[in-house]
């Protein structure tokens, strides 16, 4: 049992405190306020594709790379849509090899929810969407620093379980009843481009479910819960041989088409400017075909 | 002990304790009074009784109270399995149990599909009897109830624990049956602890996302309950979210509310008089 006078203590103690409570509070409130802000930046999903490049690896310049890279410095945080998360992540890694003294950090997340994210003031360099719709929302709120470039394209593809159970061969198929086939919500971009392929052929499509996202899709169709799903060629390919893809000519009748853009308030322009060329220059074409995408 | 020496009843918080708890109450609060700053007023009634997001409340309500009742019929027997019965494995039981408490709902919606999907442990000998259980709105209550089962016999066993065996073992002294024992002693004295276990799972059930997502998809009417429909709606129309948002969090606070004044003053003393 503690002594009696160290009980008395304490209390006298908080006594004393309590008519600075307000104060203290209001410190303290701001502190946590801080804590959470700054946790929110590190946050999942925002990663740095660290290649463990040395810093500066003796004065001369870099052979190969033509371009004034040992000028580009700084860590340059890049918004892209989740669609673009595996060439992006390869075109960043060029880019830091390029530019050995910058860094690249990429967030993938859905373009309207980083569309958001930007809106609430996250400190994004360079956004690049899956869609144009998103693009201007930023450009309507002067949010951009320059136009916009496109860079890419996507179109539609038809996703099935590998063996194809129930058979499906064209975008009329989808229609037969007993086919459970799952979409994108209209709400999202792969949702809004399958409503358009829709209305251009005719064809309804009656889904068991409508998603919020194409990796949801993706899910329920390599599960082998869903005989079909309408995803991006490009997620198709990046499913791999957990699906087959069964392309249809009515695709063309929605192309989607990928802007990438210098956030406003950026204070690495220099870098950005940089990033956007490599995307959309020979090397980042090449990395994006070959994921799939298309001509923008 | 602590407080007969000082001569009065209360024990004295230290200020600290106090500094933290504002801080938790306002890590809480906090947000909440955020989101309610953003909700368009003069739109609020025309989004949240849009068709959409009507239908997505009925839907919510409908799954969490069949959610509710299948807690009960299966939580009750295994918190009294947990608290009262002695068998090996009995510790590993209660933490396997309550692992959906720490489980990523996704990652509980995943356990799902492969439980129930198609071609999952049950769901393939289920297809060939021709049931399909995602998609429906079977699945969404599936979803609900693995998610808040835990909520349920984790509030229920603790109330057996505390209410200890004493009771009942006189009432079987007295010639009463292991029936009769359970229901007119144990039931009536856990009652308050059932009765926040129930809202506690319910409330669960209205919040859950992850799983159902997973595991049921997300259609109208059918599957797309009040969060999946405020995750939806974030992507076009942020105004119905944060509206739907609020409505979520008022239906929440006004269910925990009551019950948790009903289950401190009220619900013993029912208990009691039906006892009596």
């Amino acid at each position: 049992m503690s002594p009696h006078s160290a009980r008395i203590r304490p209390r006298r103690l908080s006594r004393a405190f309590l008519h600075r409570r307000p104060t203290h509070l209001a410190g303290l409130t701001c502190g946590l306020l801080l804590c959470t802000v700054l946790a929110g930046c590190g946050s999942p999903g925002v990663g740095t594709t660290g290649t463990g490049s040395a810093p500066a690896t003796g004065a001369s310049p870099r052979t190969g790379s033509a371009s004034a890279g040992a000028d580009l410095s700084g860590t340059l945080t890049v918004f892209a849509a989740a669609s673009l998360k595996s060439t992006f992540t390869d075109l960043a890694t060029k880019f830091e090899s390029d530019h050995p003294s910058s860094r690249i950090r990429l967030s993938f997340a859905g373009s309207s929810d980083l569309v958001t994210q930007i809106s609430e003031g996250a400190p994004a360099d360079v956004f690049a969407s899956a869609d144009n719709a998103n693009m201007s929302k930023l450009e309507t709120a002067s949010l951009l620093a320059a136009a916009s470039a496109n860079f890419a394209s996507n179109v539609l593809t038809i996703a099935v379980p590998p063996g194809n159970p129930a058979g499906i061969g064209s975008f009329k198929d989808l229609g037969r009843s007993g086919v459970k086939v799952v979409v994108c919500a209209p709400q999202v971009p792969c949702g809004a481009a399958a409503a358009k392929v829709e209305q251009a052929t005719g064809s309804t499509v009656k889904p068991v479910s409508e998603e919020s996202s194409v990796t949801d899709v993706l899910g329920k169709v390599s599960s082998g819960e869903a005989d079909a799903g309408l995803v991006y060629v490009t997620d198709a390919r990046g499913a791999g041989s957990k699906v087959t893809a069964i392309d249809f000519p009515e695709a063309a009748k929605a192309v989607n088409t990928y802007p990438i853009a210098t956030v406003a308030g950026s204070p690495h322009k220099e870098l950005a400017a940089a990033f956007i060329a490599l995307v959309t220059g020979p090397v980042g074409q090449k990395v994006l075909l070959a994921a799939g995408f298309g001509k923008p | 002990m602590r407080g007969a020496g000082r001569g009065h009843g209360t024990i004295t918080i230290p200020l600290w304790i106090w500094v933290f708890a504002a801080a938790g109450g306002f890590f809480i609060l906090l947000p909440l009074a955020a989101m309610v700053t953003r909700v368009n007023w003069p739109q609020f009634v025309p989004l949240v009784t849009s068709v959409p997001s009507l239908t997505a409340l009925g839907l919510s309500l409908r799954t969490s109270a069949v959610s509710t009742v299948l807690c009960l019929v299966l939580g009750v027997p295994l918190a009294m399995v947990l608290a009262r019965g002695q068998f090996p494995g009995q510790r590993l039981l209660r933490s396997l149990v309550l692992l959906p408490l720490v489980l990523p709902p996704v990652v509980g919606g995943i356990a799902l599909l492969y439980t129930f999907g198609r071609r999952g442990l049950l769901g393939s000998s289920l297809s060939v009897l021709g049931i399909q259980i995602t998609f429906s709105t079977t699945a969404v209550v599936l979803a609900q109830t693995f998610v808040a089962l835990p909520f349920l016999v984790l509030s229920l066993e603790g109330s057996l624990r505390s209410a200890g065996t004493r009771y009942e073992a006189a009432a079987a002294t007295l010639g009463a049956g292991p029936g009769t024992v359970l229901r007119r002693v144990t039931l009536p004295l856990v009652l308050p602890g059932l009765a926040s276990g129930a809202v506690l799972a319910f409330a669960r059930s209205l919040g859950e996302f992850g799983a159902t997502l997973t595991f049921a998809g997300s259609l109208e009417g059918v599957t797309r309950t009040l969060p999946l429909e405020i995750y939806l709606q974030r992507e076009t129309d942020p105004d119905t979210a944060v509206a739907l948002s609020l409505v979520l969090v008022l239906i929440a606070v006004v269910i925990v509310g009551l019950t948790f004044r009903r289950t401190t003053s009220g619900l013993l003393k029912s208990g009691r008089t039906r006892d009596a």
